[in-house]
């Protein structure tokens, strides 16, 4: 492997072509218009201007990148993480094309697509998932009927969801009958695919994940845990590992059950397996990312595996070390900075007029001081990555970094986290996902006290 | 005549009022997406629309004005 189209763009594209910098592969970028003066373009070894700004334009043109792959003599493409990184069909026209998609195979892709697919994958294999119904339900008499075994409070979920659109909490049965038709219309409008299923509602839940790796020659190992459960919206905010509040016979238990997910579907390269754990540490299957995650970064910090790498040996055939020659070592916090208001999490696009980084973080980023953050794509500036030896090392150098950061010209979330990682939750590390939430509504009530 | 500008950049997803409706304030006049997010526009004021001045998929910088309103 002597070239790597990378069909992505900012921080991620940044991140692979470091890697391939070091193993002497050489990078092509696609880039979309407005994005032609972004870090990633230059520092690729060549850059193809692909289309227009909006996504459906540029970075999704599957047949555009892939004629561009070709044109260019590369041998693989890396897809990142979000565009054309799941996408089934995309992963099948490359392999077609005689490339390499540095991925998992697209059969695999499409299994665990598909939510109901997925949890019917696991159950058979096995790995616990949240208890409900294992096939769709086709109207809301038979969802009630279901309803009743499952108990309320539950998830009514389209199965082709995604994003966190097309799921709804249903408190009685009462609101499942209101939602029924609403949920199933939304779910044939957003996905083309109208099947809906219950799953039980887990109160006070943590949404831990755990990173595993999978070859060509049949071996799975993981690379132990990152708990993601400071979130807005849906998104994570904040990710760190090793997990706080989590004992140490559960991690064992979570990463053996990700480790069978993975063997379930003879996995390969890069995956990550998403459990949520509730108050008991009981542990369910929640859904599984085919991709290299945003998060990869804290894995990388603990175990000294840089994944990048890992993912392009596996893409060549290589074999993954043995399962006790992984080991890790201290604690690792990631923290998200985006381009939003603090308070109403509103998006604010605009020209980094300041960037000013603390002293002590990795930062992975698309942009430097000058560069403009488009309405086009995600709001994400940056990944501030900080670890230490212990988890109280990690947040004194968390306190000191957010002390000396600031940035002008567009709105930050930035105000937020020198607040909340004083908070009693975030401290003691016993946080559920609802605790951004939650801290945010006390913020509130107090300012107005 | 009252303007209804747009409070950030971004693409208009989109429009649920058309010229000579009321409209009263706090109603939703049209949908915004920026930085993968769906931003509801609604009218800060009451009165009836004089002009649309974009269509689906115009792309808006901030403070460009989205709707016209008359008394």
């Amino acid at each position: 492997m002597k070239k790597i189209l990378i069909a992505n763009r900012g921080e991620i594209a940044r991140r692979i072509i470091r890697t391939c910098d070091r193993l002497g592969i050489e990078t092509i970028a696609i880039h979309s218009e407005a994005d032609g003066e972004l870090p990633f373009v230059s520092e690729a070894t060549e850059a193809a201007a692909i289309g227009p700004n909006p996504v459906a334009q540029s970075y999704l043109q599957a047949d555009k990148i892939i004629e561009e792959a070709l044109n260019r003599n590369a041998q693989a493409i890396h897809p990142g993480y979000g565009l054309l990184s799941e996408n089934a069909d995309f992963a099948r026209k490359v392999q077609e094309a005689g490339l390499i998609f540095i991925g998992p195979k697209p059969e695999v892709i499409d299994t665990m697509g598909d939510k109901l697919g997925s949890r019917r994958t696991m159950m058979d294999a096995g790995v616990p998932v949240v208890p409900g119904t294992k096939d769709g339900v086709q109207d809301s008499a038979a969802a009630i009927a279901a309803a009743q075994e499952i108990g309320y409070p539950l998830m009514l979920k389209a199965s082709a969801g995604g994003g966190g659109i097309g799921m709804v909490l249903c408190e009685s049965e009462q609101a499942l009958t209101q939602q029924f038709d609403s949920v199933k219309n939304r779910a044939k409008a957003y996905f083309g695919d109208d099947i809906v299923y219950l799953e039980k509602f887990i109160a006070n839940a943590r949404h831990i994940e755990v990173q595993i790796f999978g070859d060509e020659h049949g071996n799975i190992v993981h690379l132990f845990e990152r708990n993601c459960s400071v979130q807005r919206r849906n998104q994570k905010v904040i990710e760190e590992s090793p997990s706080p509040d989590l004992p140490e016979s559960t991690r064992q238990k979570l990463c053996e059950a990700a480790v069978k997910a993975g063997r379930a579907v003879n996995y390969t390269n890069a995956g990550t397996v998403e459990f949520i754990v509730d108050e008991n540490n009981e542990f369910y299957f929640l859904e599984m990312n085919t991709r290299l995650q945003v998060e990869h970064p804290i894995t990388e910090e603990v175990t000294g595996v840089d994944l990048v790498e890992w993912q392009v040996n596996i893409a060549r055939g290589e074999a993954l070390p043995a399962q006790d020659a992984i080991k890790t070592t201290g604690h690792s916090i990631e923290y998200r900075i985006y381009a939003e208001d603090p308070k109403t999490f509103f998006p604010s696009p605009g020209t980094l007029s300041s960037l000013k980084w603390g002293a002590g973080a990795r930062i992975e980023t698309g942009y430097e001081e000058g560069n403009k953050v488009t309405p086009f794509y995600d709001p994400m500036i940056a990944k501030v990555i900080l670890t230490g030896t212990s988890r109280e090392e990690v947040l004194e150098k968390s306190r000191k970094f957010f002390s000396e950061t600031a940035i002008e010209g567009v709105k930050t979330n930035l105000p937020l986290f020198d607040k909340f990682i004083e908070s009693k939750p975030f401290i003691e590390g016993n946080y559920a996902t609802a605790v951004l939430a939650q801290w945010l509504t006390q913020q509130k009530e107090e300012k107005t006290v | 005549m009252k303007q209804l500008t747009a409070t950030m950049a971004g693409t208009v997803l989109n429009i649920r009022v058309s010229q000579g409706e009321s409209v009263s304030a706090g109603q939703m006049v049209m949908t915004l997406e920026s930085m993968k997010m769906e931003i509801p526009v609604e009218a800060e004021f009451s009165g009836q629309v004089e002009k649309v001045n974009v269509e689906v998929g115009s792309f808006v910088n901030e403070g460009d004005t989205l709707v016209t309103l008359g008394e």
